[in-house]
């Protein structure tokens, strides 16, 4: 069950280096210290230090972990007496910088695979293994009723793998478990264009980012990333080079080039005008797929989302890893950086959302 | 996630529905039921009938009436059913959508129902090619032959199974083999969607023939793209005055906001690395307008405005803005004429007696090119960026000690709501509509008249 735990942030001079620094409280042979979070980098990369062997470790991990179980039992026994009924799974809109949620809206019994957020910023849309695709006006009324305005657009008929809305409020982009994905008008609920090419479940799609606006890139189990003219539905190109799944694919800045994040633990830079894929981002020491991916500002830096509960952060241009970000306790499933740039989110299993600067 | 085959195997994705598909069987039960059921007719092929065909809009009315919903409900749910293969169309057999007409359904019987379990063997769709074959229903031909090659090895023994099958069908009556080839065709549609073989050779002839660049030449692009954003990417370069998520303090969002009066350095020098980044900018664009207004030739970006709306709007109100684009700016002595070629125009006024959504997508790209070439560079040198390029701010770079953080952190505040950004922007955009309405000559020349 989806465990609220809410990160108290302190601030202050770290224990162990002495700068100023966000704090974590951290336990070292039962004693608690506040470490900076480039220390408790430090330390956990440091072998095993005197008097521990990887069995004593282990066990000490396992007794925690009893613990740990034992204190949220204990928190279980208090009953929802409160008006509003609060089922989970449910759809937050997070005001990241105050940590405020602004919205909430409880979906009835569905898995979200999927959710955007319009251009305006006056509509989120949201989909998974209903099939459909809805889109959910927001207001700026904290007490109003969301789920009630849910408006279903689009219906596939298989899960909504990925969803996104075009340049306006108007029109939404969806891919699917059945292999298709489709061009819906939001209004309506009409579909406008649907594209026929993938021979397995789409798994994600990306608008490019060009004057023109007009294409697509999807990527899907059949292993294939494909790019697709929105107005006539045809596949333009399509790449092949990848050995498993293909999970996320992204667009480059300007547009001319897009990167692909799968489960065969690389992540590959294809070039539209050159019609082949010019990098692969790989490492030995990784062998847990890479589930999603996203360009920073400039497009200098690659940072993918694996399923070892880190993100690793790869230099487009050299082919090298820059560097690892480690802080969550379960698989990345998504990462994304901020429209301005300035600050890069991640998203986990691990129940947490972590923004990144 | 797991590796999948390279046909949907549709089969496989029933096993964990058998429960809603269980649900789906009983209500078609109730369906085909002679006296509370969908109302059955005859339909008349050549000269046999075949029994018990269905309606579209009957269907959809007797589940809707039924379940108690609306029409688009109903009809959503009576395309789940021919998707799934429960009841399969008669005219149009390769779409697989129940559609509100008079098109004619029948119900699929039960040994091809999903649930029965038995997975859609290749080896029994090949026999079943194998007898279309003998048939002689042509769109199978390309796909024949791919099987013909896939299952080589079982090949002996799919023409005799099909041999047999032939002789057994032959000793039916004609409308009971009429019906079951409709419904094993059916089952085959739903569990074997054809792909066809000669689009693919086709989109590799065309792969081949697409003319590519050397990947010196893209990447030398790229490397030119990230070396112009460089200095403007918080994540590697230093953001001014701080970066909000590392110093809690928003003032980098409040002086580059939407409808700042002076803009930033960077902001400023942002524009002139492409038209495309000045106009998604939306205070460039702004400034571009300004511009534009004083060398009078903003007709060319309200027209691309006016079209990425068109392009990007509802269905419904389509046509209307058609109409609205050619009557301001296409026909002949319109207020905001645009200059474009002769071949592109006639194209365009063409497309528009029939509007959809992508007829002005030729004279927007030329447009834009015109503005991209031209008057973007002239923009660029003009007194109006030179202007804003002096007055824009730059901002100190924030030096905070750690108690300045600490207040900074207990400060933070929600900023503006994008909705009321949004409704800000929209009365905006209505007062600009009304300032810049074409000005009517005429009217002011008889206005100056009277006064005269």
């Amino acid at each position: 069950m989806c465990d609220q735990t809410f990160v108290a942030a302190t601030f202050g001079p770290c224990d162990s280096c002495s700068k100023p620094s966000p704090l974590m409280n951290i336990y070292i042979k039962n004693e608690a210290t506040n470490y900076c979070s480039l220390c408790v980098e430090m330390m956990a990369c440091q072998g095993l230090q005197k008097g521990e062997t990887l069995e004593s470790l282990k066990r000490e991990s396992e007794t925690l972990k009893k613990k740990l179980e034992e204190e949220r039992n204990k928190l279980n026994d208090v009953e929802c007496n409160v008006s509003v009924i609060l089922c989970w799974p449910i759809l937050i809109v997070w005001d990241a910088f105050t940590l405020n949620k602004e919205h909430g809206v409880p979906l009835p019994c569905t898995w979200v695979l999927a959710c955007a957020y319009a251009p305006s910023g006056c509509a989120i849309a949201c989909g998974g293994l209903d099939n459909k695709c809805s889109v959910i006006p927001l207001s700026l009324d904290k007490n109003e009723n969301l789920a009630a305005k849910k408006k279903s657009v689009a219906m596939h008929t298989n899960y909504v793998s990925g969803c996104s809305f075009t340049n306006s409020d108007m029109q939404l982009l969806t891919s699917s478990g059945d292999g298709t994905c489709a061009l819906w008008d939001v209004e309506s609920g009409q579909l406008l264009q649907s594209f026929h090419g993938h021979t397995a479940d789409v798994l994600s799609l990306d608008l490019a980012p060009s004057e023109t606006g007009n294409t697509f890139v999807s990527g899907g189990c059949d292993m294939k990333a494909n790019v697709w003219d929105m107005r006539s539905g045809q596949n333009i190109q399509s790449f092949e080079s990848h050995e498993s799944d293909i999970n996320c694919v992204k667009y480059y800045p300007s547009g001319d080039a897009f990167a692909s994040a799968s489960d065969d633990a690389t992540c590959r830079f294809y070039d539209l005008r050159a019609d082949r894929e010019v990098a692969v981002y790989q490492k030995d020491s990784i062998i847990f797929g890479a589930s999603t991916c996203d360009f920073s500002l400039s497009g200098r830096l690659l940072f993918a989302g694996y399923n070892d509960y880190a993100i690793n952060v790869w230099d487009v241009l050299k082919g090298t890893r820059a560097t690892i970000l480690f802080g969550h306790e379960n698989r990345v499933s998504r990462v994304r950086v901020s429209p301005d740039g300035t600050a890069l989110c991640s998203a986990s299993w691990d129940s947490t959302l972590r923004v990144w600067a | 996630m797991t590796i999948r085959t390279a046909r949907p195997n549709r089969a496989q994705h029933f096993q964990p529905r058998l429960y809603c598909l269980k649900k789906l069987e009983s209500i078609l039960l109730e369906m085909q039921d002679t006296k509370s059921g969908v109302k059955g007719t005859e339909q008349k092929l050549n000269i046999t009938t075949i029994p018990h065909v269905i309606a579209g809009n009957d269907t959809i009315a007797w589940i809707s009436n039924k379940m108690k919903t609306t029409t688009e409900e109903a009809q959503a749910f009576g395309t789940m059913l021919v998707a799934y293969g429960y009841i399969y169309p008669l005219q149009n057999h390769k779409k697989l959508v129940m559609c509100n007409d008079s098109s004619l359904y029948r119900f699929q019987t039960p040994y091809f129902w999903p649930t029965q379990k038995w997975v859609p063997d290749d080896s029994d769709y090949g026999i079943f090619t194998l007898l279309l074959h003998a048939v002689c229903l042509c769109f199978k031909q390309a796909h024949y032959n791919h099987l013909h090659e896939w299952l080589n090895h079982k090949w002996d023994f799919i023409v005799m199974q099909a041999a047999e099958q032939y002789k057994a069908g032959k000793e039916r009556k004609k409308p009971d083999r009429v019906v079951f080839d409709c419904q094993e065709r059916a089952y085959w549609m739903v569990n074997r969607p054809p792909v066809s073989l000669s689009n693919s050779n086709m989109f590799y002839q065309q792969a081949i023939m697409r003319s590519k660049v050397k990947s010196s030449v893209s990447l030398g692009a790229l490397v030119k793209y990230i070396t112009t954003y460089k200095n403007h990417d918080p994540l590697l370069a230093s953001c001014l005055p701080s970066n909000p998520w590392q110093t809690d303090h928003d003032a980098y969002w409040t002086l580059n906001m939407r409808r700042v009066e002076v803009p930033t350095k960077m902001r400023v020098e942002r524009w002139s690395f492409s038209l495309f980044e000045l106009l998604s900018d939306l205070r460039g664009r702004d400034d571009f307008k300004i511009f534009l207004k004083k060398e009078f030739s903003g007709e060319n970006l309200a027209f691309w405005e006016a079209a990425e709306e068109l392009k990007w709007g509802t269905s419904s109100s389509m046509s209307t803005k058609a109409e609205t684009i050619f009557k301001t700016f296409l026909a002949p002595g319109a207020p905001r004429w645009i200059n474009i070629d002769g071949r592109t125009m006639g194209l365009t006024v063409k497309g528009l007696e029939h509007p959809h959504r992508y007829v002005l997508e030729a004279a927007q790209t030329h447009v834009f090119l015109l503005m991209k070439k031209d008057t973007f560079f002239r923009y660029l040198k003009s007194p109006t960026y030179k202007d804003i390029q002096k007055k824009a701010l730059n901002p100190e770079p924030h030096n905070f000690s750690p108690a300045n953080l600490e207040q900074n952190a207990l400060n933070r505040s929600p900023g503006i709501h994008p909705i009321i950004l949004w409704q800000q922007e929209e009365e905006e955009k209505a007062k600009a509509a009304a300032a810049s309405a074409p000005v009517d000559v005429k009217a002011m020349m008889s206005k100056i008249d009277r006064k005269k």
